[in-house]
């Protein structure tokens, strides 16, 4: 067996980190395994949370259209926020993330003691993925994506003003706008915050993909038209979103001249933003802030705080000063990769490249 | 300072030039004229004094911000810049209560008669009527450490479509000694003639590195060759009995050079020579490192004058008998200039930089492979026809440098880098073979390419051995050819050898670290170079 930190109270270790993926003993089921399990609880559907070869998945119910367009056909089980099923006597429930459609953190409770882990989650209220719930527990796993003082994000009004004003000031100056985001999360959020009466907007294709899985969980999304090959059209008052493996792409040439906007929590840095070089950053994040990772852990009311990924070290130690028993385990999550085009959802950049 | 710092930001995330030409017009329309003048003094390096060291801006903004040291550090670490890092910490402010740029480069002016802990306090006052782009702009000024991608030159050129005053002209108006609070802009720009100021410099003519075959410029008659110096590139003025000697860098150096005063009374009054200034003994230039120590003092003894006496190399006469002639063939300005020097006869301080005498441009490649011999790193060629222009312009001068010395090394440490590379592990140290150990003997951060950084970045981050604040020691299994310019002889380095300009050739993925050079060949290259010298 591989632990990945040593057991300070192994009685109470209700989920152990093993080197499949974090597992619940009691309830013999994994949550966000990365590699092959009989049971995996899902939180979300990025790739590096939701993947193959998994027996059966149980996820908040929107997620499964999700995993369907990403993962194929498999046995899925759906379960709406806030039910309860009990697995070999262990109590399970998810409850909203805020992170993307069908985000959930995963509440596991047995004799008495209560476990959250949160995946990844943001504390912003996007519009569309249904808002973060805090869930008070004893043990709370946390992503750091964000862990330094440095991420505070600007409100999402005020992100989407600039952003609304960008299109506007590249529509005036005759030339298009391409904002690279994630095909899911982000796209769907610009989709549904953007001010679409400035023009037209298209889609990447591998956007439009996830945009049908999400329409097939229930939510409504304006239409708009994707990007077709050997499409003649004039793109100089359009705004169009493409996943950021898009960047320095031949299929970028067709827009020309364009600006391009990458959407990303990493644009708050200069060196973010140029490292893309992009013409535009918008700081825009599916994952919580500083205040909102400090917020949140301190509404769950937990004594044991678990951080899983980004900046963990120092988070934790950040947290351990604050009092609480901290520590950090090292997982295979990424949460949002920082210059490079490896993101939430790696498998569908392959798909992307392939169609 | 919202226009101010709106500027800033418009220049540094965009990556065309006519994006940047528009952001700078626009700035200018919208400023006052006092306001440009403090804009321009900033854009060209006259940058206020320093007065509140980093450490202390540290501390403050640890202690505004609410967060450990040891937290901001870290915060440092990940964003790579510690101004930016302070701006990102704080709250953006509501305060609708804009001053303009020349108010806050006065208030950091001011700073410098107030005590520490009023220092403090002004400047907890001023984060807080910022928004995060402002304050990371005033804590660049505040730092001194303001630098924007933008050339001088894309500047004047908005300045030129703004004031309608020629490129050339404005350059000229900008070099040398002014600054923003006591010349105002109509002093700057407009009545004020230019044969006022009688310490003006004129922009340095500068050089493209020769990119095709030297071959493709034509006939070799239609050129002059010279070697390349590694000095001091200076402008040495003459004017009403004063002297006044500028670097490249637009820096006043008379004071380090008082050897050179004595020029005042045997150049004619109205005389402005382009040389390079090179440590000189025994009829022969040294290595530029006998320089370096006379750089950094602030007062010269007679030790240093003797340890490393100088010489101009004089390459040029742009202002004879007080008349700019700039714009006279390089040829007729040669002749003037070596009628001039050899009159004189005030050797050992100024002698003619020597001309290559070469009929085939096979001739001048041979005398080009003994550059190294001679000190020097590489040839000049100039166009005999061509006027002296102001700044770097193609198709006149080309340096033709000759290829750096080189060695493979062992990545053993990796830093993550600065600004746009300040996620990413970047800067490297390297290592040599010293039998069976490894010892250190370069750092270096650039000459890969971004595909390759991120390459190994990620293997640094997997194949980390230990890690010392911001330092990881990795596993030594990169090998890198590293160039570099020169080789010394270091007591201060535990190699016992001190490389000068060095950096990443290429990344030897071909090479086992079996196959990295040792220190023995470093000092067989040292005894090869020393022996040149």
């Amino acid at each position: 067996m591989l632990f990945a930190y040593s057991l300070k109270y192994p009685s109470l270790n209700l989920i152990e980190f093993t080197s499949k993926g974090m597992y619940c003993g009691p309830g013999d089921f994994y949550i966000d395994p990365w590699r092959p399990v009989e049971r995996a609880l899902i939180t979300h559907g990025h790739a590096d949370h939701s993947r193959f070869g998994h027996k059966y998945y149980l996820s908040q119910q929107d997620t499964i259209p999700i995993m369907r367009a990403r993962l194929g056909f498999n046995l899925y089980e759906g379960v709406g926020y806030g039910e309860i099923r009990m697995i070999n006597g262990v109590k399970v429930s998810f409850h909203p993330a805020g992170h993307i459609i069908g985000s959930a953190q995963i509440r596991v409770e047995y004799k008495g003691e209560v476990w959250v882990a949160s995946g990844d989650y943001k504390t912003e209220d996007d519009g569309i993925s249904p808002a973060f719930e805090p869930v008070r527990c004893d043990t709370f796993i946390t992503e750091s994506t964000f862990g330094l003082p440095v991420y505070n994000w600007n409100s999402q009004k005020a992100i989407f003003e600039d952003m609304n004003q960008w299109w506007q000031h590249n529509k005036e100056r005759g030339i298009a706008s391409v904002i690279l985001a994630y095909s899911l999360g982000k796209a769907q959020r610009i989709l549904f915050n953007i001010d679409h009466n400035i023009g037209p907007i298209y889609l990447h294709g591998a956007i439009e993909n996830m945009n049908n899985a999400i329409i097939e969980a229930g939510y409504k999304l304006p239409f708009c038209q994707k990007v077709d090959m050997g499409m003649k059209k004039d793109f100089k008052h359009a705004l169009i979103i493409a996943p950021p493996s898009a960047a320095g792409s031949s299929w970028l040439k067709k827009f020309n001249p364009y600006s391009l906007g990458v959407a990303s929590g990493w644009m708050a840095v200069r060196g973010g933003r140029s490292w893309q070089s992009a013409d535009k950053g918008f700081a825009l994040s599916d994952h919580a802030d500083w205040q909102g990772l400090n917020w949140a852990i301190k509404l769950t009311g937990a004594e044991r705080i678990i951080v899983t990924h980004g900046y963990t070290d120092v988070f934790s130690k950040w947290l351990c000063e604050k009092g609480y028993d901290a520590r950090t385990v090292k997982t295979e999550f990424t949460g949002e990769s920082p210059g490079s085009n490896v993101v939430d959802d790696e498998s569908i950049i392959v798909e992307e490249q392939e169609s | 300072m919202k226009d101010f710092a709106r500027l800033f930001y418009e220049l540094d995330q965009s990556n065309k030039t006519n994006d940047k030409v528009e952001a700078l017009s626009r700035y200018f329309r919208k400023a006052s004229n006092e306001d440009i003048m403090y804009m321009l003094a900033i854009f060209t390096g006259r940058r206020p004094k320093r007065v509140v060291n980093s450490t202390l801006l540290r501390a403050w903004a640890s202690e505004k911000a609410g967060i450990p040291m040891w937290l901001l550090e870290e915060s440092y670490a990940a964003v790579g810049d510690f101004s930016e890092t302070v701006a990102l910490l704080l709250p953006d402010s509501w305060n609708e209560n804009d001053q303009p740029l020349s108010y806050w480069y006065k208030y950091v002016i001011s700073l410098a008669d107030k005590t520490e802990e009023q220092r403090k306090q002004a400047m907890f006052e001023a984060w807080a009527s910022f928004n995060r782009q402002e304050r990371f702009v005033f804590n660049k000024i505040t730092s001194s450490t303001f630098r924007v991608g933008v050339s001088a030159q894309l500047v004047i050129r908005a300045l030129s479509q703004h004031t309608k005053m020629a490129v050339n002209e404005l350059s000229h108006r900008l070099m040398g000694n002014w600054d923003p609070v006591s010349v105002t802009y109509d002093e700057l720009f407009s009545t004020k003639s230019l044969k006022d100021d009688i310490s003006k410099p004129y922009p340095f003519c500068l050089a493209y590195p020769l990119d095709d075959t030297v071959d493709k410029l034509g006939r070799p008659d239609e050129w002059q060759a010279e070697w390349k110096w590694d000095g001091i590139r200076s402008q040495v003025i003459v004017r009403k009995g004063h002297i006044f000697i500028w670097s490249r860098g637009e820096e006043l150096v008379t004071d380090k050079f008082p050897e050179l005063d004595a020029l005042k009374s045997v150049l004619p009054d109205g005389t402005v020579i382009d040389g390079e200034i090179l440590p000189y003994t025994n009829g022969r230039p040294l290595s530029f490192n006998v320089l370096q120590t006379r750089i950094g003092r602030k007062n010269m003894t007679l030790k240093i004058l003797n340890d490393a006496p100088v010489v101009i190399y004089a390459y040029d006469l742009l202002e004879w008998q007080g008349d700019d002639i700039r714009h006279k063939p390089f040829e007729e300005r040669q002749a003037l200039l070596e009628n001039m020097v050899n009159t004189l006869n005030f050797k050992p301080y100024l002698q003619l930089s020597p001309k290559l005498g070469f009929d085939t441009w096979h001739e001048l490649a041979e005398k080009r492979q003994s550059s190294r011999e001679n000190i020097s790193e590489g040839l000049m060629l100039k166009r005999k026809s061509s006027a002296y222009q102001s700044g770097r312009k193609r198709g006149d001068w080309w340096k033709w440098k000759i290829d750096p010395l080189s060695m493979d090394a062992i990545m053993i440490y990796a830093m993550k880098g600065s600004g746009r590379r300040a996620n990413l592990y970047t800067d490297y140290t390297f290592a040599v073979w010293k039998g069976e150990e490894l010892v250190t003997v370069a750092k270096a951060y650039s000459g890969l390419t971004d595909k390759e950084i991120i390459e190994v970045d990620k293997w640094v981050k997997n194949n980390t051995v230990e890690k010392f604040g911001p330092v990881r020691t990795v596993k030594p299994e990169l090998v890198f050819e590293i160039g570099f310019e020169g080789i010394q002889r270091s007591s201060r380095h535990k190699s016992g050898i001190a490389l000068r300009f060095p950096r990443i050739l290429r990344w030897r993925t071909d090479k086992h670290v079996n196959e990295a050079d040792s220190i023995e060949t470093l000092n067989g290259i040292l005894d090869v170079y020393e022996k040149g010298n």
